[in-house]
């Protein structure tokens, strides 16, 4: 839980700004961007995401080596497993 | 050095190491804390101990949240659930945390609705999409989680959806930190400071310990280069005499933190007067509640808490452990009674807890030496 995960945007939410689609080793899932606004997020932009939300922007070098520690510590198919699951989907507008 | 030919950079790696065995100065034996759990867990799987020379001890800190949570408030926590139209959910990592009467998972083989999640986005879209029922998110860890659960809250208080709540047991590492440094049986000479946390906490957080405490702090990268790099940099301002706050992990953690995260948090939480963690007792400032405005996503606040507090059974010595008093193959239990498929306790379950990451890279091996 408490190592970020690697993933590149490859997506912005066209009607929510602070939703974005991750790739992380060829999976989608939406994340929140909520916290990264201030680095003004775009597609392409590699970033660290923690429990369902980008931390930071990083390299794209760095997104990389942050992969291959994750699997040396054994935990990147738990990585997987946490990005396979999240269930963020387009969620209902505020009423 | 066993697995340096894994390493990315192993010529890098054995000039640190030569490094360090320089600047270390033989007649004097260093205390060197890792507070994050991801840390040790690294510093574990890398066998970093058998890289260091004799004299350097690495200490595990108190920075793994599953293990520095009270039981009593995993038992709190469930009794929210047994309300049958309340859905519980965590962390797979609380999942086989045990409280006084059993894990979350237990209970839910017992038949409470308890659901993992990955994310506090997705307990509140759980929330959304069973309007009928009453979400509720054990919410736990430190600065990395906080901000997460908080812009969480304010998703929730936006869109007016009242049939979500956080149990809130998130904690902050700077007491815990200062806590350590006041008890009297603690001797550390300098810091390993966290690495993700500090990408939303900064690095100023910590200037106090250099300053009022006269002990260097460097935060690192999780990579075996990453912190070799860091103790060679504690060792150059031990050796210089000096103590102050480096950065080694600045291609990740911003000085000032990040504002926006802490903007959240803000918002949300204020400081608990004092808060209990296993093993170090109460300390005071050291966790985060809801605010007032909050209230109504507070689900301390809108159910009724016992409150319980339960004493860990008497030969588990977590909290010297946690401490770093004493090494987690000291402890009675370590290995008979108390094992990753038996945890006691917590710190045998996470894989950043030090019993846990000692047993499986550490006495393991024992093990297979001696078969
Ligand atoms: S071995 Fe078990 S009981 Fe002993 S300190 Fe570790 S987790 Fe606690």
């Amino acid at each position: 839980m408490c190592l970020a995960i690697p993933g590149k945007i490859v997506e912005i939410d066209p009607a929510q700004a602070h939703l974005g689609t991750v790739e992380v080793a060829g999976v989608r899932r939406k994340v929140d961007l909520g916290l990264i606004q201030e680095e003004s997020p775009a597609a392409g932009d590699w970033v660290l995401i923690h429990v369902g939300f980008a931390m930071t922007k990083i390299s794209e070098r760095d997104a990389l080596e942050q992969m291959r520690l994750l699997s040396m510590l054994g935990e990147a198919e738990q990585a997987m497993e946490e990005v396979r699951g999240y269930s963020l989907l387009d969620p209902a507008p505020p009423h | 050095m066993k697995y340096v030919d894994e390493f990315r950079d192993p010529e890098l790696i054995s000039k640190a190491a030569e490094e360090i065995r320089r600047l270390a100065d033989p007649g004097r034996h260093y205390r060197i804390m890792e507070v994050c759990g991801g840390h040790t867990h690294a510093i574990y799987r890398f066998g970093l101990k058998d890289i260091l020379p004799a004299n350097i001890d690495l200490i595990h800190g108190p920075g793994c949240p599953v293990c520095v949570l009270p039981m009593g408030r995993i038992d709190d926590g469930l009794s929210v659930a047994r309300d049958p139209s309340v859905i519980f959910t965590a962390f797979g990592d609380m999942m086989r945390v045990p409280g006084a009467h059993g894990s979350p998972l237990e209970h839910k083989a017992r038949g409470t609705d308890v659901r993992i999640v990955y994310s506090p986005a997705d307990a509140l879209q759980l929330a959304r999409k069973n309007p009928g029922r009453h979400v509720m998110f054990f919410a736990i860890g430190f600065e990395t989680t906080a901000p997460s659960t908080a812009l969480t809250l304010i998703r929730a208080r936006s869109e007016g959806l009242t049939n979500f709540s956080v149990f809130c047991n998130h904690v902050t590492i700077v007491p815990a930190i200062r806590a350590i440094l006041d008890s009297p049986d603690m001797r550390l000479d300098a810091f390993i400071g966290p690495g993700h946390v500090s990408t939303v906490i900064g690095c100023r957080p910590y200037e106090w310990i250099a300053r009022s405490e006269g002990k260097p702090v460097v935060t690192s990268g999780f990579e075996p280069l990453d912190l070799l790099q860091s103790i060679v940099m504690l060792l150059r301002q031990l050796r210089a005499g000096e103590a102050r706050v480096e950065n080694q992990y600045k291609r990740v953690v911003p000085w000032e933190g990040n504002r926006a995260a802490l903007k959240a948090m803000a918002e949300v939480f204020e400081l608990r007067p004092y808060f209990e963690w296993r093993g170090l007792g109460f300390i005071s400032q050291s966790a985060l509640k809801l605010r007032d405005q909050y209230a109504e996503w507070d689900a301390e606040r809108r159910f009724p808490i016992p409150g319980a507090r339960i004493t860990d059974p008497k030969a588990a010595q977590c909290g010297e452990v946690l401490k770093g008093v004493l090494k987690p193959a000291q402890c009675k239990l370590f290995g008979n009674e108390c094992t990753p498929e038996h945890p006691i306790g917590a710190l045998m379950v996470s894989t950043e807890g030090s019993c846990a990451a000692h047993y499986q890279y550490e006495h393991r091996k024992n093990l297979v030496s001696v078969a």
